[in-house]
């Protein structure tokens, strides 16, 4: 049976396949442990779902742990996500205990795995305080920060500050997301797996089926924005700019399609919130799909003319690399993660409102050939910067200087 | 050329991945990038002048360098811009002289501005230092003219460490190509030469492996037919 290397060799060239098993050479039988908060929904499970097979093939001795609580867990690790993004947040003492108490639980049944561990990756806040129920660690400990903390609510950095500054190292996706702190923040974006059901190639008939299961109408213009139902995703925007162009472009159809992730308890509340923005326009289609529809996510990104992320914050906005990927230029708001992929003019458009993106949207759609050209840069940009092989190379060549010290240059013989 | 040695190793391709490390400093407006410029690690300047060229960056950039790129989208100060943007590193004898440069461009404007140019807070220059992981791809190349073959094929890393790097670790300040080449003697002088004319700051890697590798192969070509 051919092996996951091989097969990633044929999208991304066998050059960059040896520079993995070369690097990966002097790690093999390391104990690697990456812990997070789910398995499912959301950028980061979505990563480590192939990062962490990889890392296997490759020789690392590689596991991955989820920490799981209760709702009062949850509701505190979104009050700090939404905290450390900016939103003014107030986390009252339960949910804090629940949180301290689901950390306490996780390490006292994963304790041995973790301290025997060579590097442990303990991804977002919601895992963070494992480190300190873990005092006999002999490996590095590295806090990876998905999401952009660089102007955090301050209550909420002043209790997480001291814990995630025990670590060996942190990871960022932009150095702008990063804090001050007294160990090295190494900066790595993240990826898409072009070989996962959201971003393998479909045929033309499967796209269709999919547009028409949800009365999308394949003759009409259609406009796209796929992200969970979060503020920070500004939906509502969308809809703002969605009416703006529906008075040029009359035909124009809209589709907000979110998937859900079991560790964010907000999303019914501002689902409703979109509901009652839309009304009842026919026009507008809500999708509220289960974690695992990454297929239909393809076939719906596939089918649109417009993709946006018109977030007001974002970490990085893997759904925008996604669309890239499969030759989409994007309308994406002038934030975060969206700045390193949009290029103005090249593969995208960066808006700071619902009229910026309306008057991109409208220049799009009567310039098909520009859109076409853009849209083949795209990809070509995707290919040679955030498919997953890059990404691993990093988190290899990081785990390499964890390990050999903090020199300006390390080499391996 | 120094002169040949007795017997030349053969050529030992090395690959790099390079990590970018955030320092935590940040300038929001022009006098701050001064003041961090004269203090910051020598490792920062060469990640905002080198770094660009092997980490995700758009193929076809305004600007061959960070600062540049931030005095025109965060500054909003096209001539500095344009002044920070033709500084060529190539053309310092190391990384102290090119801060010098760069301080004096910046303090020039600063005399020459009536208010100090400012950035929003989002827009704020990250100053970002790099860390280069070596390791060896395990190919060795014999001759010279067989380094022609596998030019094509080498990664953007390799080219980037034996053409590019080479110059702030060798003690003759030059590639690695060409240290080997001398390892050969006058034979390859003329290829030496071509060599050391490349002017590799303002291309991609990618154009400029495919660049070497044209010189390679037009020079051996020459040289089957003389």
């Amino acid at each position: 049976m051919r092996n996951l290397l091989d097969a990633y060799a044929e999208v991304a060239g066998p050059d960059a396949i040896d520079q993995l098993r070369q690097l990966a050479a002097p790690l093999r039988g390391k104990k690697i442990v990456h812990v997070n908060s789910t398995r499912t929904g959301g950028g980061v499970a979505e990563i480590l779902n192939r990062l962490v097979p990889l890392m296997q093939e490759l020789g690392l001795d590689t596991s991955w742990e989820q920490i799981a609580g209760g709702d009062e867990f949850y509701r505190c690790t979104k009050g700090f996500h939404n905290g450390l993004q900016g939103q003014s947040v107030s986390i009252g003492e339960s949910l804090q205990r629940a949180y301290e108490e689901a950390n306490a639980r996780h390490a006292e049944a994963h304790r041995e795995s973790l301290e025997a561990a060579d590097v442990v990756f303990v991804h977002d806040p919601q895992p963070a305080l494992l480190l300190r129920h873990c005092p006999r660690r002999r490996g590095k400990w590295v806090w990876r920060c998905h999401i952009d903390i660089s102007r955090p609510h301050r209550p909420v950095w002043k209790y997480l500050r001291p814990i995630v500054d025990e670590y060996d190292g942190s990871i960022f996706s932009l150095a702008a997301f990063a804090q001050p702190l007294s160990h090295p923040m190494y900066l790595v974006p993240p990826s898409i797996d072009p070989l996962s059901e959201k971003n393998v190639p479909l045929e033309r008939a499967e796209v269709e089926a999919v547009a028409g299961q949800y009365g999308l109408d394949p003759e009409r213009p259609t406009m796209l924005q796929v992200s969970r139902f979060d503020r920070f995703k500004d939906p509502v925007g969308v809809i703002e700019a969605y009416r703006l162009v529906k008075a040029f472009v009359p035909s124009v159809q809209l589709v907000l399609a979110g998937g859900s992730a079991t560790d964010d308890p907000e999303g019914d509340a501002v689902l409703a919130e979109v509901r009652a923005a839309a009304a009842d326009d026919p026009d507008i289609h809500l999708l509220v799909l289960p974690a695992d529809a990454h297929r239909t996510i393809n076939a719906l990104q596939r089918a649109a003319d417009i993709v946006l992320q018109k977030s007001v914050r974002e970490g990085f906005g893997l759904t925008v690399t996604e669309a890239l990927w499969k030759g989409k230029p994007v309308i994406g708001g002038d934030t975060g993660g969206i700045r390193l992929q949009v290029v103005d003019h090249h593969t995208g458009f960066l808006v700071s409102t619902p009229e910026g993106a309306a008057l991109r949207i409208r220049f799009m759609l009567h310039n098909r050939a520009k859109m076409e050209e853009m849209g083949a840069k795209a990809r070509e940009f995707v290919r040679e910067n955030f498919l997953l092989t890059r990404h691993l190379r990093e988190y290899l060549a990081l785990i390499v200087a964890l390990i050999s010290g903090n020199g300006e240059r390390i080499v391996l013989n | 050329m120094p002169a040949k040695h007795a017997v030349a190793e053969p050529f030992a391709v090395k690959d790099c991945a390079l990590m970018a490390i955030a320092t935590g400093k940040r300038a929001q407006t022009l006098r701050e990038m001064r003041d961090c410029l004269a203090s910051i690690d020598a490792a920062s300047i060469y990640y905002h002048f080198w770094g660009g060229l092997l980490r995700p960056k758009f193929v076809d950039p305004e600007y061959n360098n960070d600062f540049a790129a931030w005095a025109r989208h965060a500054l909003h100060d096209s001539p500095l811009a344009e002044r920070l943007g033709v500084i060529d590193p190539t053309a310092y004898d190391d990384l102290e002289a090119l801060r010098a440069e760069l301080l004096e461009v910046v303090e020039t404007r600063l005399d020459d501005s009536a208010h100090v140019p400012w950035a929003k807070a989002d827009q704020q220059f990250s100053f970002v230092r790099s860390q280069i992981v070596v390791f060896d791809t395990a190919r060795r190349i014999e001759r010279p003219e067989a380094l022609s073959e596998h030019l094509p094929q080498l990664s953007l890393g390799s080219v980037f460490y034996h053409f590019i790097d080479a110059r702030h670790r060798n003690p003759e300040r030059y590639d690695d190509f060409r240290r080997w080449l001398e390892r050969h003697g006058d034979e390859h002088a003329g290829l030496w030469r071509d060599l050391a004319a490349v002017d590799y700051y303002f291309v991609p890697l990618s154009a400029l492996r495919a660049q070497l590798a044209e010189l390679f192969g037009r020079y051996f070509a020459l040289k089957v037919v003389a």
